[in-house]
């Protein structure tokens, strides 16, 4: 169990080498389903992030997420255990619907959310406004990559934390975080956006919907598959995004993943179904101070959420408590690697020759 | 209506884009967005040289705008906007919150750009307040969004649309061009510089589907709203943004021009114009269908 998390703040906080008080970043896990929610927290999450089960945020599929209901239960769960419930409601409401979203915001600051997670502009200043001591999140999807575009965010609405883009290498990371006046989240590990999160619209050119407006990537109801005599196709909404020989291991078809032709070569143009896994740069992110490391997945089962948050957990508290000896372990490797897409793993762009 | 031209998303040479913008001074525009708005390691032209361009430009009677990047990632990139804010003459247009942060802290007007997510009338109201004079509208809504938008804002604020070109779909950290080529971004050699069009990729079975351009990847097919001028003019839209191409982009501004000016109706220019694009030509966004969508008039 968690002998470092914040939760427990008796031994957590100590003197780093800058001579500033440093804690451990928080283990921020996904929940798409109250089990998902209290596997998280049984396994040592000190914050788990959710959604309502509708389009007002970015993991919108059948069957995922909270009604109100369920949304209160969970936080009851969380809370008797000293766990933080983040509800995210990161999608772009258009002008008809933007009371829904703005209930939504309600509904999430009546219940006792510890924080929302929001993208849109217009959702935020109507937070702020609507409930000043509500916790601001600004969403990844919020597309802020430097700090001049957070400290924006921190001036006009009071951000708390702003969740970065999975676009920066580590030095930029590091030279954000010594001029940002928010808490700053990252990815740990999951599913791999290549494109900045909030400005990719390759999904609704597609499908007509987007992360940004339906919550959803690729979406299920668009999603074919064939088999041919070339072998298995998969298609979104007609368009071939990859074509596997016997043996292959077939990957949902999410456009930026796919295998294509580019002037008469047949490759992953854009990238390979592959998962972020910065687990070898976790004494980087510990010393830069890092507020949270987040990990993807909410449309993932409660036993793959159980697993990542066991990993996560110990190598967290592991290196927090012995940052130079700390290396990564071989089975904490394995068991992420089970369970990565395509069983690949990459540093993505924290790594510049990714780029 | 006001016609614009919106800046060169590709990485043409210095020659290449001094002759452009010496065409694009005797075109029928009325607004010239310049500036490098995809990735900065783009460098044929400095500083001073968009600033030259302008200056031509505006003397020949253009509102000349400068557009800023769409991804900041770097120290020198936030600098290097600072600088464009403060050139003292030209409105800036805002293509990232940090723009957006940088011009309204110095209490300048702009143009929030196309790459700001402004999805809904209450976003727009924030940017209006904090000194946007025109947006354009990001390319995934359709007119249904913007109808509910205008309804509301009209007064406050001019829109302009992005009617022609191949749609800049997404950005990402990674260069797309440097790694077909097997580069390192770092020491990419500005190889997208060879391709003034960009990289047409297209799917397994031969479908044409997507162009890269560096960090940025495009639609392959080319987004055509000309036959919709009437309806986009009765909506209230105050300027019309085309997206140059490097072949017939200037026979296409002429058609624009006319259609604009009721010479020519919007309908038959439109068809005239698909005889000049690269790709298919699309409309899906502005029916609330696919992207890639062609919907009949």
């Amino acid at each position: 169990m968690a002998k470092n998390s914040p939760r427990m703040p008796s031994n957590q906080v100590v003197t780093g080498a800058a001579g500033a008080e440093q804690h451990p970043p928080e283990l921020v896990c996904p929940a798409g389903s109250l089990a998902a929610l209290k596997a998280a927290i049984d396994a040592g999450a000190d914050c788990v992030y959710t959604g309502y089960r509708d389009d007002t945020n970015a993991r919108n599929f059948a069957g995922l997420n909270f009604t109100a209901a369920e949304l209160e239960q969970g936080m009851r769960y969380a809370h008797a255990r000293g766990a933080r419930v983040f509800v995210a409601i990161n999608t772009y409401p258009q002008t008809e619907s933007f009371h829904r979203w703005c209930a939504a915001i309600d509904r999430a600051a009546a219940s006792g959310a510890d924080a929302v997670i929001v993208a849109d502009a217009g959702l935020m200043e109507y937070a702020a406004a609507a409930h000043p001591s509500l916790c601001l999140h600004l969403s990844v999807q919020g597309s802020a990559t430097t700090h001049e575009a957070i400290n924006f965010y921190r001036r006009l609405f009071g951000v708390r934390r702003a969740v970065l883009p999975r676009v920066l290498t580590l030095d930029q990371v590091a030279k954000l975080l010594r001029n940002v006046e928010t808490e700053i989240e990252v990815f740990g590990f999951g599913s791999l956006c290549v494109m900045v999160e909030g400005r990719c619209a390759l999904s609704s050119y597609v499908t007509g919907q987007s992360p940004n407006t339906a919550g959803a990537c690729s979406p299920a109801w668009a999603v074919q598959w064939q088999p041919t005599p070339n072998g298995l196709e998969s298609r979104l909404n007609g368009v071939l995004i990859d074509r596997y020989a016997d043996g292959e291991k077939a990957a949902y078809p999410t456009i930026c993943k796919g295998r294509y032709r580019v002037e008469g070569e047949t490759y992953y143009a854009i990238e390979e179904p592959t998962s972020l896994n910065t687990l070898e740069l976790l004494p980087d992110l510990l010393r830069l101070g890092v507020a949270g490391i987040k990990i993807e997945g909410r449309q993932r089962s409660p036993a793959y959420v159980t697993e990542v948050t066991q990993v996560w957990r110990a190598a967290i508290d592991a290196c927090f408590d012995e940052p130079t000896r700390f290396a990564v372990r071989g089975d904490w490797m394995r068991r992420l690697g089970t369970l990565a897409e395509g069983q690949q793993h990459t540093l993505g762009a924290y790594n510049r020759h990714w780029r | 209506m006001k016609l614009t031209l919106g800046p060169v998303l590709y990485a043409w040479s210095r020659r290449e884009l001094i002759d452009f913008y010496e065409r694009v001074a005797a075109a029928p525009v009325d607004i010239v967005y310049l500036g490098e708005v995809v990735c900065s390691r783009r460098r044929e032209l400095r500083r001073e040289d968009w600033l030259a361009l302008a200056a031509a430009l505006a003397s020949a009677g253009k509102e000349v705008v400068l557009s800023t990047l769409a991804l900041m990632e770097t120290e020198a990139e936030l600098r290097s906007l600072e600088k464009f804010a403060d050139n003292g003459r030209h409105l800036v247009e805002a293509n990232d919150m940090a723009a957006v942060s940088v011009l309204s802290r110095r209490g300048l007007p702009f143009v929030a750009g196309p790459h700001l997510n402004a999805y809904n009338a209450a976003t727009l109201a924030l940017l209006a307040r904090l000194g946007a004079r025109r947006w354009v509208m990001p390319i995934e809504l359709s007119r249904a969004s913007l109808a509910q938008i205008l309804e509301r804002r009209k007064a406050e604020i001019e829109t302009e649309i992005f009617i022609l070109g191949r749609m800049p779909l997404a950005f990402s950290a990674r260069c797309f061009t440097a790694r077909r080529l097997g580069l390192e971004k770092d020491n990419c050699e500005v190889a997208c510089g060879n391709y003034p069009d960009g990289l047409a990729l297209s799917t397994r079975d031969g479908e044409e589907f997507l162009v890269l351009n560096g960090i940025q990847t495009q639609s392959s097919a080319v987004c055509n709203l000309a036959a919709e001028i009437p309806d986009l003019r009765a909506l209230g839209v105050g300027a019309m943004r085309v997206s140059p191409q490097s072949s017939g982009c200037f026979e296409i501004l002429a058609l624009v021009r006319k259609a604009l000016d009721e010479a020519l109706a919007a309908g038959e220019a439109a068809s005239m114009i698909n005889a000049l694009l690269p790709g298919a030509p699309c409309n899906g966004f502005w029916h609330g269908r696919p992207g890639v969508a062609q919907v009949a008039a």
